[in-house]
C-alpha cells in the first residue's frame, strides 16, 4: 500500500511575522491554523485530524482544546525540525486508510522573543555524556563540516554558495529577515562562530509558524483551490550507531531512496527542492544523500548557480530558506513544505517561480547532524502528476 | 596561558554512576557486551548491537585519534566566557567515537587524525570530565 495520490495539500500558510513578542505560542498556532484553512476554503469545523509537535503545550491535548477541534485522529510525532514532514506523511497514510479526511498540521514558536526554553534534552540518556563539552548547535554542524572538508576537499567558499543562492531568493520576499544579497566573500568575512562555520553559514533565529491542510481526494475535488498531490514520503532517525557516528551523511540517505520509490520518480524528475538549511553544510550533505550528486561532490555541485531560481539546474529554497527568510522556533520543516506548495501552485514570487514546476521535494532535519537526527523527505506533485 | 575550561558536573543516573565514579580515580571505563563483545558507547545497560542486558565494564587505554573538531568562538552556558575552545570527536583505540574537548594545545594546531590521550578534569562533585590532549609533545 502506498500514499501516492491518496492525499492532497489543500491549504498552506506561513505566518508573515518573524518577531512576535506580543503573542503566545498557542495564539500563533491559532493564526496559522485559520490561515491554512482559509487558504483551502475550509474551516475549523471541517477538521477531523490534528497534528503538532511536542513543543505545543502538552502536544495535541492542549492544542485540540485551544482550537476547539473534535478530531478522531491525532499525532504528535516529535522529530525536531523534520516533524512536520513526518506529520504530512502520517496524515496521508491516515487519510488513505479512511481514518480521516481533513488533517490540520500546525507549528509555532517564539525562538527569537523567548530564546531560552528548558533544554529539550536534559532528561535524555545521552545528555550525561554530551552536555558538558560546551557544544552549541552550531558546533555540531561545524564538526560535520570539518569532517566533510577533510574527506572530500569541500571548501568554505563552496558552502558559502548555498547562502548566496538563498540570499538572491530572499531579496524578493518582503517578509524575509535578511533581504540583501550577499557574496561568497561576504560570507567568508563574517565572524567564525564555530570553525569552519561563519555567522552567514547559519540560519536566522525567528518567531513564527506555519500550517498545512491535507485532505482526501474526495474533499480535494470539491474545493476551488489548486491542490498539491502527495506522491511519497519517508522518515528515519539517524543516530550515533553505538559509537560509529559518521558525520559525512545525514538521515536523507535513508529517506531519499524510499520517498523516491514511493513517488515513482527520481532526482532527475524534480523541478524544485526545499532543503532544510539550518546551516550551509546541512544543504550540501542532504543534496548528496538525496542523490542529486555523488557523495562528497556536494561542494562542487552547488557552484555556478546550481541552486539559483528560476534557471539554475536545481532551484532551492526560493523563499530565502532558513538561511535568510524564516526558521520559526528553530524548526525549518514547515516552511520547507509551504514553499514547495507555492512552487507547485505557481504562486512563488515571479522572480523565483520555477517554470512548469511539476514535481517538488521537501526535506526536513531535526536534532543534530553531529549526534542523532530526525529526517523526513516529502515528494509532491501537481494535480496531474 | 589560557585559563582552564569549565568542568560542569555530569548528571548521574543508576545506569552511569559507576562510570563517573571511576573518572574520579583517573579511569575511563567502557561498557562491553558480555554476549556479543561489542564495546558500547555511550555507556548503557543494554547492548544496542545485540539487545543483551549482560553488560560489563572494561578500562579504556585512554588513547585515540581526532575524528573531527571545531573551534568554538561563541561559548554557551558555563562556557560563555571560555572561547575559543575545542569540541571534538575522538575515536578511541577501542573503537567508539566520543564527544569531548581537546586541551593542552593551541586551538589552531588541532588536526583530524592527530593522536591524543585522555586527561581528567575534576568537576568538584565526585567526578571528572574525560578530555584529551596531544599524545606527543611537539617540542620533543
Amino acid at each position: 500500500m502506498t500514499i501516492r495520490g491518496q492525499a492532497f495539500i489543500a491549504g498552506a500558510y506561513e505566518h508573515p511575522r518573524r518577531e512576535i513578542p506580543d503573542r503566545s505560542v498557542a495564539q500563533i498556532h491559532g493564526e496559522v491554523a485559520l490561515g491554512a484553512l482559509a487558504d483551502a476554503g475550509l474551516g475549523l469545523a471541517d477538521v477531523d485530524a490534528y497534528f503538532c509537535d511536542s513543543a505545543a503545550g502538552f502536544g495535541p491535548i492542549s492544542m485540540v482544546e485551544y482550537l476547539g477541534l473534535q478530531p478522531r485522529y491525532v499525532d504528535s510525532t516529535e522529530t525536531g525540525g523534520s516533524s512536520y514532514l513526518v506529520h504530512v506523511g502520517h496524515a496521508a497514510a491516515a487519510i488513505a486508510t479512511g481514518r480521516c479526511q481533513v488533517a490540520l498540521v500546525t507549528m509555532a514558536g517564539l525562538a527569537r522573543s523567548l530564546p531560552h526554553p528548558a533544554a529539550r534534552t536534559s532528561g535524555s540518556p545521552e545528555a550525561t555524556f554530551e552536555a558538558m563539552w560546551g557544544m552549541s548547535v552550531v558546533a555540531g554542524y561545524a564538526l560535520a563540516a570539518q569532517r566533510h572538508m577533510f574527506e572530500f576537499g569541500t571548501t568554505s567558499a563552496q558552502l558559502a554558495e548555498v547562502k548566496v543562492a538563498a540570499s538572491l531568493h530572499a531579496q524578493h520576499n518582503p517578509h524575509a529577515v535578511l533581504r540583501h544579497p550577499v557574496t561568497v566573500d561576504e560570507v567568508l568575512a563574517s565572524p567564525l562562530i564555530s570553525s569552519p562555520l561563519h555567522r552567514l553559514d547559519c540560519c536566522v533565529v525567528t518567531d513564527g509558524g506555519g500550517a498545512v491542510v491535507i485532505v482526501s481526494p474526495e474533499v480535494a475535488r470539491d474545493l476551488d483551490r489548486t491542490c498539491v498531490k502527495v506522491l511519497g514520503q519517508a522518515e528515519a532517525v539517524k543516530h550515533t550507531n553505538n559509537g560509529r557516528i559518521d558525520l559525512t551523511y545525514t538521515g536523507a540517505a535513508a529517506t531519499g531512496p524510499r520517498a523516491f520509490a514511493e513517488a515513482g520518480v527520481g532526482p532527475k524528475d524534480v523541478d524544485y527542492v526545499s532543503i532544510y538549511d539550518s546551516f550551509t553544510i546541512t544543504v550540501v550533505e542532504t543534496l548528496e544523500d538525496l542523490g542529486f550528486c555523488e557523495k562528497g561532490a556536494g561542494g562542487r555541485f552547488v557552484l555556478d548557480g546550481t541552486l539559483v531560481a528560476p534557471h539554475g539546474k536545481l532551484p532551492f529554497n526560493t523563499d530565502g530558506g532558513g538561511l535568510c527568510n524564516n526558521h520559526p522556533s528553530n524548526r525549518g520543516g514547515m516552511t520547507k513544505v509551504i514553499e514547495a506548495v507555492r512552487q507547485l501552485r505557481g504562486e512563488a514570487h515571479l522572480a523565483v517561480q520555477v517554470p512548469d514546476c511539476q514535481v517538488a521535494l521537501a526535506h526536513g532535519t531535526g536534532g543534530s547532524i553531529a549526534t542523532r537526527m530526525g529526517s523526513a523527505t516529502l515528494i509532491l506533485g501537481t494535480e496531474d502528476t | 596561558m589560557t585559563p582552564p575550561l569549565p568542568a560542569p558536573a555530569p548528571a548521574r543516573t543508576p545506569e552511569t554512576d559507576e562510570f563517573w565514579a571511576a573518572t574520579s580515580t583517573g579511569r575511563l571505563l567502557l561498557a562491553r557486551c558480555a554476549q556479543c563483545t561489542a564495546v558500547i558507547w555511550y555507556p548503557r545497560a543494554l547492548c544496542p548491537d545485540c539487545g543483551s542486558t549482560s553488560v560489563t565494564w572494561i578500562e579504556a587505554s585512554g588513547l585515540g585519534t581526532v575524528y573531527s573538531f571545531t573551534v568554538v568562538h561563541r561559548g554557551t552556558g558555563p562556557y560563555r566566557d571560555a572561547a575559543p575552545y575545542v569540541v571534538a570527536y575522538v575515536e578511541l583505540a577501542e573503537g567508539p567515537r566520543v564527544l569531548t574537548n581537546l586541551i593542552g594545545c593551541a586551538p589552531d594546531q588541532v588536526q583530524i587524525g592527530q593522536r591524543v590521550r585522555v586527561v581528567f578534569c575534576d568537576t568538584g562533585e565526585g567526578s571528572s570530565l574525560y578530555r584529551f590532549e596531544p599524545a606527543e609533545d611537539p617540542s620533543q
